[in-house]
């Protein structure tokens, strides 16, 4: 709350502004643009990987379901979007449509296809995410200690083994044919190519959006007191913090950011494939999180951008899940301070990012 | 018109009584101490009063309302704030933040106004951030305000966590001795510092092993022992009793009588 003034909180957005400008340009320059599409799928996990930051960083609550909460959004979409209502005659199917909550599109072998529309869709992923995360989350958060981490995991695995196992969400080859999702008239979210360059800045635009409404929530007293919490959970509660309350609402916050951004990416992508809410992918953004530096916002957007470009980019090949075990092992062991270390190494951070601190050798109880 | 009064309290751990029969009140504007040997039951009967233990028997009410079982963010609400044994600041947060924490809940902004900084947010936060800095100030740590907590000395850490429960603005101020691991000077500014508090309209109940510290400063005290009630009254009748003595100073009846002249020679 002492933290750097307005224009110290805007800088890094400057730059990470110029940054992705610069990135577009030069992909379309060097006729590279399908890397765009990897750099938008990034934007969409970097959101995960804020919202867990914000959880596991600065509120010290671990969660291992961040991949299914990811999944539920994803599989609201692509399963609400894609099942044809055959009854279109009931009542409730006609109010459904009065009220804008069912889309009509042509269907693949002609006709017409009747189905829940994508903003709905949309809206009923972060309502499951948001239901899902306040149960696990009751029980779990009343108490002290892993007891969430381990509740999260056990819900991930129960997430993982139902969409495996289901007809309606393609079981093992998950869902494709996943339709558009339409902001205003000049934007679709989809995979095509000629939107590419509208969906790359509004994936990274909805990005930053998260990174400043979390740090806003960071500086504020809700960020404090989360911050108290995760330091000393009786002494923020003694000094009037409803704990119980204040966990809650920040895993299900979190929750529902893995959520949104699990559907945008179903758009994106034109659909999503089960292994999106395996516990691999869980670790993965904990390891993010980790790698970023724990309680840092922007080192987790950084790490988790470069690392899954990588990793989309097919670098890793085979070894893709062994890179990222293998990051959390390194940084738990060498660099409990995340990758931070090389980018404090070159002082950018200081110089940049960092309010001047002023001296104080003064104690005043000795004069 | 009593601030506070326990009703009968016990409590035990398992099989071991921690309080049994502890009834007491007390009266607002006073210093209230409550003395005892190790393991007599003052901090489990602050734990009481604090919301962390729900008592086996018994009741606490506050300001003629029963608070008994209440969680401790509930009892902070009510106005009752308090100090641990074994210091417990916020590390990682420095002095300022600290303090600005305990005005948590003065404020009302939610996760929405706060995420997007609307006004009543920024209103919220200027406002603790003042009274925080105003806290600071009464204490002298305002040059500290910045200073990550972790960075500070004991004593230091000692009059951060005073600031911090002094900004929940309380009527009753727990405090679970406080001049543990401060050396003489520390605790005779603690003992100016804890007057001028009441002073200020703030009633004080206080657990403490240093005697001097209890003598100079009680208006009233609650001998503890085994859990029970001892002896209760003004600081030189409970000094003078023969069994506060006694406990105090082993059990020959003897010694305990040069001891209690002992005692008194302590005092200025």
């Amino acid at each position: 709350m002492t933290g750097p003034s307005c224009r110290q909180a805007l800088t890094p957005f400057f730059l990470a502004a110029l940054l992705i400008t610069g990135a577009q340009l030069a992909a379309t320059a060097a006729h590279r643009e399908f890397y765009l599409t990897q750099l938008i799928l990034c934007a969409y996990y970097a959101c995960v990987v804020l919202g867990l930051t914000f959880l596991v960083g600065y509120a010290g609550q671990i969660s291992l379901a961040h991949g299914a909460f990811f999944a539920i959004g994803g599989y609201a979409t692509a399963v609400l979007t894609t099942t044809p209502l055959r009854n279109s005659t009931e009542p409730w199917v006609a109010w459904l449509e009065r009220a804008h909550w069912l889309a009509r599109r042509p269907g693949l072998y002609g006709g017409e296809i009747l189905t829940v529309s994508p903003w709905a869709a949309f809206l009923a992923g972060l309502l499951v995410a948001c239901l899902a995360a306040v149960l696990i989350g009751l029980p779990a958060l009343r108490l002290r200690g892993h007891y969430l981490a381990m509740a999260t995991l056990g819900f991930g695995l129960i997430v993982y083994r139902l969409l495996l196992g289901s007809a309606f969400a393609g079981a093992a080859d998950g869902i494709t044919g996943v339709p558009p999702l339409r902001l205003g008239g000049w934007l679709e979210i989809s995979g095509r190519a000629s939107v590419r360059v509208r969906n790359y800045y509004f994936a990274w635009g909805f990005a930053l959006l998260t990174l400043a409404l979390l740090r806003n929530l960071l500086v504020s007293r809700i960020g404090l007191a989360l911050r108290a919490i995760h330091d000393n959970e009786s002494a923020a509660q003694a000094m009037g913090v409803p704990i119980g309350r204040v966990k809650l609402q920040a895993f299900v916050l979190s929750a529902a950011i893995a959520a949104a951004a699990g559907s945008l990416l179903t758009h994106t992508n034109g659909g999503l494939g089960p292994s999106e809410a395996s516990a691999m992918k869980s670790v993965r953004y904990v390891a993010l999180v980790a790698a970023g530096g724990m309680a840092s916002l922007w080192g987790a957007l950084a790490v988790s951008s470069i690392l899954n470009f990588f990793s989309l980019r097919g670098w890793f090949g085979t070894l893709d899940h062994a890179v990222f075990g293998a990051l959390l092992i390194a940084i738990v062991a060498f660099a409990p301070g995340g990758f931070g270390f090389i980018w404090r190494g070159v002082g950018l951070q200081r110089r940049l990012f960092r309010p001047r601190k002023k001296r104080l050798d003064d104690d005043p109880r000795n004069p | 018109m009593t601030i506070l009064e326990t009703h009968n309290l016990r409590h035990t751990f398992g099989g071991l009584v921690a309080l049994d029969g502890v009834s007491f009140r007390v009266q607002p504007g006073r210093i209230k101490a409550i003395i005892g040997p190790n393991g007599a039951g003052k901090t489990t009967l602050f734990n009481i009063i604090a919301g962390v233990y729900r008592p086996t028997g018994g009741s606490v009410r506050f300001r003629g309302a029963d608070i008994t079982g209440r969680s401790p963010d509930a009892v902070c609400r009510m106005g009752i704030s308090r100090t641990f044994q074994n210091l417990r600041v916020f590390g990682r947060m420095t002095v300022l933040e600290n303090v600005m924490l305990a005005r948590h809940a003065h404020g009302r902004a939610g996760f929405t106004a706060c995420a997007l900084r609307l006004p009543r947010c920024r209103r919220e936060e200027r406002a603790a951030r003042e009274h925080a800095r105003q806290r600071l100030a009464d204490l002298g740590l305002d040059p500290l305000a910045d200073e990550p907590v972790h960075s500070l000395s004991f004593g230091q850490r000692r009059m951060v966590e005073l600031a911090r429960a002094l900004a929940v603005e309380p009527t009753l101020l727990l405090l679970d001795e406080p001049a543990s691991g401060l050396n003489t000077r520390e605790s005779a500014d603690l003992a100016s510092r804890i007057r001028a508090i009441c002073d200020g309209g703030v009633t004080v109940l206080l657990v403490e092993h240093d005697m001097t510290l209890v003598m100079d400063l009680a208006d009233e005290v609650l001998a503890l022992h085994h859990g029970k009630p001892l002896a209760e009254g003004p600081p030189s009748a409970v000094r003078n009793h023969p069994e506060v003595v006694s406990v105090y100073l082993g059990g020959d009846f003897d010694l305990a009588t040069s001891a209690q002249s002992a005692l008194r020679l302590r005092q200025p």
